[in-house]
């Protein structure tokens, strides 16, 4: 996909997840939305997976350790065909798939049950040791959140996969600088992140603006060629991206828009869409 | 029994891993910086490229082990119970059993009968805290034979599985031709009409021994071994409560929620019956030789038989 077709695919996410989150009256936009672009480079550009074939024994593997982000997920995987759109309406509703938090058994395209903050990593490691046991090719990545690092086991993972080499894992940190207590620098400030991957034994890439399509195909480009240690893609982002009400405020963390709100939301997502559509 | 073979059922974990490790090139070991203590040191001396020391970082080690299982190798999750079922609990039930993963927990240093080092990590809680997570099987052997028999049994399970294992060693007390092992299912290994006893881990041989002190008091008693503690052997307890009328349980854990916990569960639904729980009565233990900390517990054949006696 080119640049353009990414901006308009990563609109449609994020129309996706206003609209499930609204629909269930619950659930996380502010992440969902800080990380749309990102969960549709990875889906729609960098990862080797067939939508038709969902557990394909050799493909990239992608475990959301911050899974309250599910709406975001949820929305690529629909886009990119795993299930039906109109599925995502059913988001946190009784008798759904789409439970709350990432659910392996029974959503396709899910690696891992995920949602308990800093355990995500630690699969996603057991998965990039297990093809460096098996001499397998795939690659894994892993998003946590910029709050979600305060989690100890974040930094055991980290510290394992440092130390074991596991060149074919990226971690991907979603620095929106929000969670839900307010700016993560002043509840308890997990800077400088990337020094701490560094120190971890990892190959840190910043990217400066994680909304912007170039920088992380930059970004995982340069991934793809590091040899012989993991790699930590550490990304500023805006938390409620493209909803002009939501942006930067830890208010808009885990709350679902009322009728009017999503009306506005909508509205705002849709110019962004028709100015896609003028380039 | 002082000619009776002794072994730590922790050796036979080590043992067993190593036997199946020849057949099976998917399974993989994790620990914690306790390979010489859980004995998956012996795993690792023979498959090191399949030995995963994950250094002293307990919640991590049970997330990767979720994540081999996804790419469908068997990992065996090596640490004390404490750290197992204690420490990395959550990581257990949200990472391990909610995605119903194929992990296996080899949970070694059960019970006050850690000895020395004393309470801190004498774990007495696990078998309840286990329990409590959907879909989780829950073992502890009474001794090598069984050890060895369920290690392999939990690898051809499908599911998590979590095996609690000694340090002390104890006497060998399965080993006859007849002997059969089947996760779920109780082992029936003295008849008697007058009350019955079930038992696991350490606990079996010193209940059996109980059983003969009883029986020169005229007191009959049936002894069960119930390995498996979840998925329970149901069927087997109702029929010994209602053919003996007293049930007696034994158990190197805490009365509450364990074997005996258990046990009161099925019974006062399907055949209430008078239940008493011999075990640690909600205290922690304490440093000493694991010998004597059992005869101060109540927990060797003395200590059974006299809280049975006073049951009866």
């Amino acid at each position: 996909m080119n640049k353009l077709e990414l901006q308009k695919t990563a609109n449609e996410v994020r129309k996706d997840i206003v609209t499930a989150v609204h629909a269930a009256k619950a659930g996380h936009p502010g992440g969902s939305l800080s990380a749309a672009d990102l969960f549709t480079y990875l889906y729609f550009e960098e990862m080797n997976i067939d939508p038709k074939d969902p557990k394909k024994a050799d493909r990239d593997r992608f475990v959301l350790s911050k899974g309250h982000t599910a709406p975001g997920l949820y929305s690529v995987l629909a886009e990119r065909g795993y299930f039906p759109k109109e599925d995502l309406k059913t988001l946190r509703h009784l008798g759904s798939y789409l439970q709350g938090h990432p659910d392996m058994k029974h959503i396709p395209g899910v690696d891992m049950s995920s949602g308990s903050l800093g355990q995500g990593i630690s699969a996603a490691v057991g998965m990039a040791l297990s093809a460096k046991l098996s001499n397998d090719s795939y690659r894994v990545y892993t998003l946590l959140g910029d709050g979600e690092i305060q989690e100890g086991q974040v930094w055991e993972a980290a510290m394992f996969a440092g130390f074991r080499k596991l060149d074919n894992l990226v971690v991907i940190v979603d620095n929106n600088g929000l969670q839900i207590d307010g700016k993560v620098d002043e509840v308890c400030s997990p800077y400088p992140i990337d020094k701490k991957f560094e120190a971890f034994n990892f190959h840190v890439i910043n990217v400066e603006d994680g909304n912007d399509m170039d920088q992380l195909k930059a970004a995982f480009d340069e991934a793809r060629t590091v040899k012989g240690m993991p790699t930590a893609i550490v990304m500023k982002t805006v938390k409620g991206k493209g909803v002009s009400f939501m942006e930067n405020q830890a208010g808009w963390h885990g709350k679902a828009p009322n009728d009017e709100q999503y009306a506005q939301a909508m509205e705002d997502l849709e110019k962004v869409g028709e100015a896609l559509c003028q380039m | 029994m002082s000619d009776v073979k002794k072994i730590a059922t922790r050796a036979s974990y080590g043992a067993a891993l190593v036997e199946l490790g020849k057949e099976h090139e998917d399974l993989v070991v994790l620990d914690a910086d306790l390979a010489a203590a859980t004995q998956t040191g012996m795993f690792q001396k023979e498959f090191p490229e399949r030995h995963i020391d994950c250094g002293i970082a307990e919640c991590n080690m049970v997330g990767i082990g979720a994540g081999l299982a996804t790419t469908g190798k068997v990992p065996f999750v090596s640490t004390f119970a404490m750290f197992a079922a204690g420490r990395a609990f959550e990581q257990v039930r949200n990472s391990v059993g909610y995605p119903k993963l194929n992990v296996k927990i080899g949970a070694t240093h059960g019970g006050i009968s850690v000895g020395e080092d004393g309470a801190t990590h004498q774990c007495c809680e696990d078998f309840a805290l286990m329990r409590s997570i959907p879909g989780m099987v829950v073992a502890s052997p009474s001794d090598d034979i069984e050890a060895k028999a369920m290690v392999k049994a939990a690898y051809e399970h499908v599911g998590p599985v979590y095996m609690r294992f000694g340090r002390l060693a104890v006497p060998v007390i399965n080993d006859r031709p007849d002997y059969k092992f089947e996760l779920g299912k109780g082992i029936v290994l003295r008849e008697g009409k007058d009350l019955t006893i079930v038992a696991n881990g350490l606990c079996v041989a010193a209940s059996l021994e109980a059983a003969e002190k009883l029986a020169a008091d005229g007191i009959e008693a049936k002894v069960i071994n119930i390995h498996t503690i979840k998925p329970l052997d149901e069927d087997l307890i109702v029929a010994a409560a209602k053919e003996t009328g007293k049930v007696v349980t034994v158990e190197e854990h805490s009365v509450i929620g364990g074997l005996g916990g258990a046990v009161c569960e099925c019974l006062a639904e399907k055949a209430p019956v008078p239940v008493k729980r011999i075990g640690v009565n909600d205290v922690f233990g304490e440093s000493g030789p694991a010998v004597a900390l059992l005869e101060k517990y109540g927990l060797d054949g003395e200590g059974i038989y006299k809280q049975i006696k006073a049951f009866v």
